[in-house]
This record gives structure tokens, C-alpha cells and sequence, in this order.
């Protein structure tokens, strides 16, 4: 089964594009053949101008690719340090953890974000507000020089107030002159934080909107609707991923 | 708590709860542990207090140091095999085949050390063969679970049944293995003498304010202010006092057991894996959320393996002090209440069995309760089918209080 063809999908550093398409559309598929967590029979990935091969989560890891998943990120039971360094903790050579070490660089991360409503960061991640796992989870994913960021429904679940802090911290993400995806089905969010738009339907792209020249009714029509040809006024881009 | 409403307007920020260590910061991080559902060890040790005040006014012989001593000997070989159940719960699973294990590591020592036999091996080899094969057999029922993916709970139980019956075909033939060898009888019967055991109070109380400081020290090093000063006195204090008490009540009597100190060389090293490696940090992560130790990298698989293998080797320390108590290896071996003990051990201890949370010492302060029940009531003359009753209840309590901690866990999150 084809889940995806003929897309193009491009994002720049320092923008947010915000990546939105009805259930099945092919987000998903979209952003994990970027991540390397699905294979693709054909096309290409360009990254930094130039072509680059992504077959696993760590060629996109090493790449500075990083997926900010929907609460799968981060294990309750630990405290907010233990969950930025998961997997990749810092230690000796009798591989004895350093504590000190990893809450400076916690502290440091996540006041680079301007992440400041997290009163401990010893406090066990269960205790934190659905806004703050979320922070917690892009400070994760950010603080390994990370330059492509890709946020899959980080509002999704979220109170007003938490969307709110989930949104600011998107744009700083992006003021710092990181590339992020962001993909969500609220366009009030994306309307507020995206650069620009990619609407895709039945896995294909139907158009790239800069928000500045669009509406929401008009990517409405696109999602619902959208002709899977470029839309006219938008300079054709080169294939795929250009970061 | 307030910060579910706090924004950060971009830039601005609030101010900074006021860092994390005001002085009402124990009471803060004690809420916030009850709230996360991290009960720790209080609820146990006030309920061991109890059971300890109601034997001392109702049995006779119970409040003796004679019977201080019988207790530490007698909960030795189970709480070996509880520290194992904590790491095997820790990551969500279940190991019921660690009873039979011990016997199976039982069966292997006293077989490798018999006198006369092809194989007369010395004590420390025998004791580590026994050792390797259950260790071995550990890894292999951890690689079913992590790698085909059946159930811990059905291959267990299916160790369960297998290796009773490996022991019954090699008993039911030869009877009573006698183990002659003294190394392996010291395990249970030997006592330090007065002298060796001040001397041995001594190290682990200087070596626990060491391992303490220095970590204050480093940590001060980076900058990080010093927290809760009050709680790490306290813990230094009450190390020593514990250290030189328990010396000094057992000195009154036969000694320091040398069982009791292999209990506490193996709480502090298997709390050394679990707290301060990255190694015991997956082992949480996995409990606490597979799914998201996949993505952050971690190998599942190799994690659940090595935890049934750690799992095998405690079966393997704890069984060969059960044997060595009765200088012997019989039909009875692994069997009886020991699977129970080991597992409710755990769970009265504070470790859930929903995976994520608990520690290794909650082994030896579970194990301690269900050892005082034990003796209590067989020194105060009530018959088996009490303890039996007294067990369960005390065990229906624990885990009904950490089913309540979980609830409360999930509330409190988002």
C-alpha cells in the first residue's frame, strides 16, 4: 500500500512549519520516514544541501534530528533530570551516574528555554502539569544540539493555559534558529506560531501556505478538499527536507 | 499545587519557586513523594515497630538478644532472594521460580563440595558453580520473556514447576545431601567475635559518612547549593547508632552473624546498581514507561535479561544460606512459603508491583516483618496456620496501600 507520493515537504531554519492534513492524510508516515523510524522507496532527503540517508532513529540522531512524540517521551516514575539524560546519561568509567553534572546542564537547558514553572527539577515528572511534561520533554530533545526539531501534537490534551506555554516555548524554539515541524489539528495554534504551512491530503501535498497570505478557511478548504497540484503564487520547492 | 496555572509569559518568567531547598523542604518533598505515590518506607517501619512493642509484651524469650540474633539468621536467606524480586518487579515483571532456584543452587553446592564424590570440590567453588548455573538459568527464562516475549508470569511459573521436579527426581533417589564443608556452613552459623564486630560497625558506619560527604562535595563543587544539611546529619547519626546498636545487642549473645553482614554488603552494592548507575536508571525507565526507554535508546531486551539473571544470582547467595542453616539439602528444599516470603517481602518493603517504584532496602525491611511475624508468634507458641494469617494480612495491607499510591499517582500527574 502507498501511504505517500508526489510530496514535497521543506522546512528552514529558524521557522516553524506546521505540518496539517485530516486523520490518514500521512503526517505520521511523513514525519517518521524523516526520523528514520520508516524506510521510503523512493525520494529524497535534503539536508543542509545536501542529500543525505536516513535508515534509523540514530542517523537521524546524528543528524540533529529530533521527534518530540505525543506522551511516549518520558517515564513517570523518574524525575525531570533522569528523563532529559534518559539513555544517554552521563557517568565514569565504573559507569557511576553524574548527578551534579546533569542537573547543571538541566538547569542550563531549561532556563535557555525560559522553561521557569518547574519548581524542582528533582521532583518526579508524574507531578508535573501536562504543559510541563510537554517543556520537558522538547528541553529533552533540544539539549543535544538538536537542529531539526519535530513536535507531534504537542498541544493535543492540553489545557488553555498549558497550550499557551507549550506555544511560547515552540516560537522560542524556533527565535533560537532551530527548524521545527509542528503538527497539530488546532489551526488557532498553528495560525499563531507557523511560519508556513504544508496541507497534505490522501498522501499527497496540496499546497504550501505562508501564514502572513493565507486564512484559516482557505487551508480548511485545502485540507478537506485540496487538489493535489501546487497552488499558484508559491515558488515550487526543492524535494523533501532542507534544513 | 499552584503550578499547574503558572504561565511563563515569553522571556519573562516567573520567579523561581524559591528553589528547591527552603527549609520546609523536607515536608515539601515527603508531600510531594506521597502525592507521586512514593510511600517509602515509613508505613512499614512504624508497623514493624508495633509488631516488635506487641511480641516483646505478649511472648516470652521474644525481646532477647539470643533471639535478635536467631532473626537476622533466619531472614538472611530470604531477603537474598528479595533482592532479587525488587529488581524483577522494578521492571514489571514477575519471577516465580526463584524459590525452586534457590534449591536448584542448593542442590548444585552441596552435590559439588560432597566428600568422596569425583567431584570434591572446595567450598568458594562449589558455591560459585551453584552460583553460575542458576545465574545461567535466570538469563535464559529473562530471554524468553525479553526476546519471544511470553509472559515472566507463565515462564516462571513453568521454572516453577521444572525445576522442583529436577530437585524431586535427584532427592527422591539420594535422599539427604549433607553439606560438610565449613565455608559454605560459615554462611548461617558463623559469628564475628566481639572485636571483629566493633571493628566491622565501625568500617560501615565511616565508609557510609564517607560515600555521603563526598558526594556532598562534589556536588557542591558545581555550584549546586546544599540541600536538606539537616536530613544527611540525621542519616549519618543514624547509621552509626544503628551500626554499633545492632553489634552490641548481637555481641551480648553469639556475635555479629557473618549472614547478617553479607545481607548488608549486598543491600549496599545492589543500591549502589540501582541508584547510582545508568545500568539501575533503565531498570526504572523500563518499568516506568518501556515504550519511551525504546525511543530514548535504551536495549528493553537487554535490560529484562539481565535483571532475571540478577534475579538467578540472589536465588543462587540466598539458597546457599538456607542450606548452609541446616547444614543440608533435603526433599524440602526451595519449597514451602519461601517463594511467598521472598515476593511479599518486596511488596510489604514499599516496591510495587506495577513496576517503576521501589527500593532494594524495602527487600530487607519486608523481609525483616515477615521474620519478626514469623518468630513472634512461634515464640509465643501460636500455631502455623496464624502466621500463616498474620502474613497475608500484613501482605493484603501493603499492596492495597500501593494500589491506593499509584491512584493517587495518577490523579496528581496532568
Amino acid at each position: 500500500m502507498q501511504a505517500l507520493s508526489d510530496v514535497d515537504f521543506e522546512v528552514r531554519n529558524g521557522e516553524v512549519m506546521a505540518l496539517v492534513g485530516d486523520n490518514g492524510a500521512g503526517k505520521s508516515t511523513l514525519i517518521k520516514c524523516i526520523a528514520g523510524i520508516h524506510g521510503y522507496d523512493s525520494g529524497e532527503i535534503v539536508y543542509d544541501g545536501k542529500p543525505v540517508h536516513i535508515h534509523g532513529p540514530k542517523d537521524a540522531a546524528k543528524l540533529g534530528i529530533e521527534v518530540v512524540y505525543q506522551d511516549l517521551a518520558l517515564c513517570d516514575n523518574l524525575d525531570v533530570v533522569q528523563n532529559m539524560f534518559l539513555g544517554r546519561e552521563l557517568h565514569d568509567w565504573l559507569y557511576r551516574l553524574k548527578e551534579p553534572a546533569m542537573e547543571q546542564r538541566t538547569v542550563e537547558t531549561l532556563s535557555s528555554l525560559a522553561v521557569t514553572t518547574i519548581r524542582s527539577i528533582r521532583q518526579p515528572v508524574a507531578s508535573l502539569s501536562g504543559g510541563q511534561r510537554q517543556s520537558v520533554a522538547v528541553a529533552k530533545s533540544v539539549q543535544w544540539n538538536s537542529r531539526l526539531v519535530i513536535l507531534d501534537e504537542p498541544t493535543a490534551a492540553l489545557g488553555v493555559a498549558q497550550t499557551r506555554q507549550v506555544l511560547d516555548l515552540v516560537k522560542r524554539l524556533a527565535s533560537q534558529g532551530l527548524a521545527v515541524v509542528l503538527i497539530s489539528h488546532n489551526l488557532n495554534d498553528i495560525f499563531e506560531v507557523a511560519t508556513r504551512i504544508t496541507v497534505l491530503r490522501l498522501g499527497r501535498d496540496v499546497g504550501v501556505y505562508e501564514r502572513a497570505r493565507t486564512t484559516e478557511d482557505e487551508v480548511v478548504h485545502a485540507i478537506t478538499a485540496g487538489i493535489p497540484t501546487k497552488v499558484a503564487g508559491i515558488a515550487e520547492t526543492d524535494p523533501t527536507v532542507v534544513s | 499545587m499552584s503550578s499547574d496555572v503558572d504561565v511563563a509569559a515569553p522571556g519573562i518568567g516567573l520567579p523561581e519557586g524559591g528553589e528547591p531547598d527552603e527549609p520546609e523542604g523536607l515536608g515539601r518533598r515527603a508531600l510531594v513523594n506521597l502525592r507521586s505515590g512514593n510511600l517509602g518506607v515509613l508505613p512499614v517501619a512504624i508497623g514493624e515497630l508495633g509488631i516488635i512493642a506487641f511480641f516483646a509484651f505478649t511472648a516470652t524469650n521474644f525481646f532477647s538478644s539470643a533471639n535478635f540474633v536467631n532473626v537476622i539468621v533466619q531472614m538472611a536467606g530470604v531477603t537474598m532472594l528479595a533482592y532479587g524480586v525488587v529488581f524483577v518487579l522494578l521492571i514489571g515483571e514477575i519471577d516465580l521460580s526463584i524459590g525452586y532456584l534457590s534449591g536448584i543452587a542448593a542442590l548444585a553446592v552441596a552435590e559439588f563440595q560432597l566428600a568422596g564424590s569425583s567431584h570434591d570440590y572446595a567450598g568458594w567453588a562449589a558455591i560459585a558453580l551453584g552460583i553460575l548455573i542458576v545465574a545461567g538459568i535466570g538469563a535464559a527464562q529473562g530471554a524468553i520473556v525479553a526476546l519471544v516475549g511470553v509472559p515472566s508470569f507463565v515462564v516462571t511459573l513453568a521454572g516453577l514447576l521444572i525445576w522442583q521436579g529436577v530437585i524431586l527426581h535427584v532427592l527422591e533417589i539420594r535422599g539427604v545431601i549433607v553439606i560438610e564443608d565449613n565455608l559454605i556452613n560459615d554462611t548461617a552459623n558463623y559469628f564475628f567475635s566481639d572485636r571483629d564486630g566493633w571493628i566491622i560497625a565501625a568500617i560501615i558506619g565511616g565508609a557510609y559518612a564517607i560515600i555521603e560527604l563526598s558526594g556532598a562535595i562534589a556536588q557542591r563543587r558545581t555550584g549546586i547549593p546544599l540541600r536538606r544539611t539537616a536530613l544527611m546529619v540525621a542519616k549519618l547519626a543514624g547509621a552509626a547508632v544503628a551500626s554499633f546498636g545492632i553489634v552490641a545487642i548481637c555481641n551480648k549473645d553469639r556475635g555479629l552473624p557473618l549472614a547478617g553482614l553479607l545481607m548488608v554488603v549486598f543491600l549496599v552494592a545492589l543500591t549502589f546498581l540501582a541508584k547510582r548507575t545508568s545500568f539501575g536508571r533503565h531498570v526504572y525507565a523500563v518499568g516506568g514507561n518501556a515504550e519511551a526507554a525504546r525511543r530514548a535508546g535504551i536495549n528493553v531486551a537487554r535490560i529484562r535479561i539481565l535483571v532475571f539473571t540478577i534475579s538467578g544470582i540472589m536465588c543462587g547467595v540466598g539458597g546457599v544460606i538456607l542450606a548452609a542453616r541446616i547444614n543440608s539439602v533435603d526433599l524440602n528444599v526451595g519449597g514451602g512459603t519461601l517463594l511467598l516470603d521472598a515476593i511479599s517481602a518486596a511488596v510489604i518493603g514499599g516496591t510495587s508491583l506495577f513496576g517503576g517504584r521501589g527500593e532494594v532496602r524495602s527487600a530487607l525491611i519486608g523481609s525483616l516483618v515477615i521474620a519478626t511475624i514469623g518468630n513472634g508468634l512461634n515464640t509465643g507458641g501460636y500455631k502455623t496456620g496464624t502466621i500463616y494469617i498474620v502474613t497475608g494480612v500484613i501482605l493484603l495491607l501493603a499492596v492495597t496501600l500501593d494500589t491506593i499510591a499509584r491512584r493517587l499517582q495518577a490523579r496528581s500527574g496532568r
